[in-house]
């Protein structure tokens, strides 16, 4: 249970991926312009990393009975790609409401390097299934969290009067800097 | 001898992985309706919302549900909804062309020691967030003296996927040629200063001020004051003035412009004469 609460604070603050661990930029600046969409870019994200975690959990059993580990980034690509084809085409046979809320955004995630991040950070760390999960779920909430806190401020920033040179991206990227300072913050936290 | 088992497996997983999406790809197969490729088609795919949809795909959906009429969309046109309505087999109704309008004339100019000497004047100055909607909270009505008029913080040029508005002298200016009425720009307006109009038919009042005269006269020096001049002056009783401002009823109004002559303020423009949006020459009554 600790170990759970652990992984749960660490992946959501002190080892965030994005802000800390600078996985999955991509999607942060590019999908991070309006809070909402942010939000589903983050539910989308949480849902692939927990699916994905387990389904990397049982692949990887397979690569350490052959002695494949040195396989795994290549094994683990393939099976997050896969995985995300077939959940984007099941989302949309059987669940259209989270397929119109998550479906934009799935095809995104295919090669999301926070996805293969989370995987082998799981298997690095040797976590068993439940710990994978676990710590899936709670990287992709960290995500959500990291994306819709800049998605927050760079909408009211996109609205301030500043210098020309610095319009659009590169005052988003300061302010992104800023916040992975902010980040920096929970490094020294202690958990148990 | 290991590298071939490395293949061999990996090889495999991929194998299977495309088996699994070959048959996903069956079994999770949805139908869709082929006409909505079609309307989807026929869309301008500008995604504007003037339709009051998400979006073109939102839309063409909507029509072949059944649950929005074709022709909706303004940018599209008459063109549109034919094409929509031969795809749908029902008939369409002629669409006119509307483009936006900011009925509001006080735009700024300044002599040579930088007095105000026609427009709407400003009671501050305002230097916050360059936004209409943040601008309009502030010191009760915002920055401008009049309650109506365009605050000229440009959220409608924002918001135009056709960069056919900008602001000029403090006011928001169309360009009908690139407009295409999706009415983007009055949604987001917080003075609801802007209206549809069809190009061909525009005399128009080119004010929003629901103020009494004298008020209205304070505030800027292009507004109107609801005199009832143009009122008199219609032919076909088109004009009324209500709350202060005059209003054109456009079932009745043949276009005939005499209204714009006589308006002392100028600020009723009149289509035949002048493109909308540049000040027209203020006008002397006859002595």
């Amino acid at each position: 249970m600790e170990a759970i609460i652990g992984i749960i604070l660490s992946a959501l603050l002190s080892q965030n991926f994005i802000l800390v661990k600078f996985y999955g930029i991509c999607p942060f600046m590019g999908v991070s312009k309006k809070i909402d969409t942010a939000v589903g870019m983050g539910m989308a994200v949480t849902f692939v990393m927990a699916l994905a975690s387990a389904a990397c959990y049982l692949i990887n059993l397979l690569l350490v009975a052959l002695g494949l580990e040195y396989m795994q980034t290549v094994a683990f690509i393939l099976v997050i790609a896969a995985l995300v084809q077939v959940v984007e085409m099941f989302l949309k046979k059987f669940v259209p409401a989270l397929y119109k809320a998550l479906g934009v955004f799935l095809p995104l995630i295919t090669t999301n390097c926070a996805v293969l991040g989370v995987v082998l950070v799981n298997v690095q760390a040797g976590y068993n299934f439940l710990l994978s999960v676990v710590n899936g779920a709670a990287g992709g909430l960290g995500f959500t969290l990291a994306i819709v806190l800049f998605a927050s401020v760079r909408e009211r920033v996109d609205k301030t009067d500043c210098p020309e040179c610095f319009k659009g991206f590169p005052i988003a990227l300061i302010a992104a800097g800023l916040l992975a300072l902010a980040f920096m913050g929970f490094s020294g936290l202690k958990i148990f | 001898m290991d590298i071939l088992i490395a293949i061999a497996i990996l090889g495999g997983l991929g194998l299977v992985f495309g088996l699994v999406l070959a048959a996903a790809s069956k079994v999770f197969y949805v139908e869709t309706d082929p006409r909505l490729d079609q309307l989807n088609a026929c869309l301008p795919g500008a995604n504007c919302g003037g339709c009051g949809f998400a979006g073109c795909g939102a839309y063409a959906e909507a029509v072949l549900k059944g649950e929005a009429p074709v022709g909706k969309c303004a940018s599209g046109g008459n063109e549109c909804a034919q094409a929509m309505a031969a795809i749908m087999g029902v008939q369409a109704e002629a669409v006119t062309r509307k483009v936006a309008m900011v009925r509001c004339s006080g735009a700024r100019t300044f002599d040579a020691e930088g007095n105000l000497t026609k427009g709407a004047k400003m009671k501050a100055n305002y230097e916050g967030f360059h936004d209409c909607l943040a601008a309009s909270k502030v010191g009760g009505s915002g920055p401008l003296s009049c309650k109506y008029g365009c605050l000229g913080y440009g959220s409608c040029t924002r918001v135009c996927k056709y960069g056919a508005i900008s602001v000029k002298n403090g006011v928001a200016v169309v360009d009908e040629d690139l407009c295409v009425g999706c009415m983007a720009c009055a949604q987001v307006c917080p003075r609801k200063v802007i209206t549809a109009v069809e190009p061909d038919r525009n005399v128009v009042i080119a004010c929003n001020s629901l103020a009494k005269g004298a008020v209205t006269n304070r505030a800027c020096t292009i507004g109107c004051i609801g005199c009832g001049k143009c009122m008199k002056t219609c032919p076909k009783g088109a004009i009324t003035i209500t709350n202060n401002l005059a209003q054109i009823d456009y079932t009745k109004c043949d276009n005939c412009g005499q209204c714009a002559s006589v308006c002392p303020k100028g600020l009723i423009k009149d289509s035949k004469v002048e493109k909308l949006g540049e000040p027209k020459p203020v006008i002397t009554p006859a002595q």
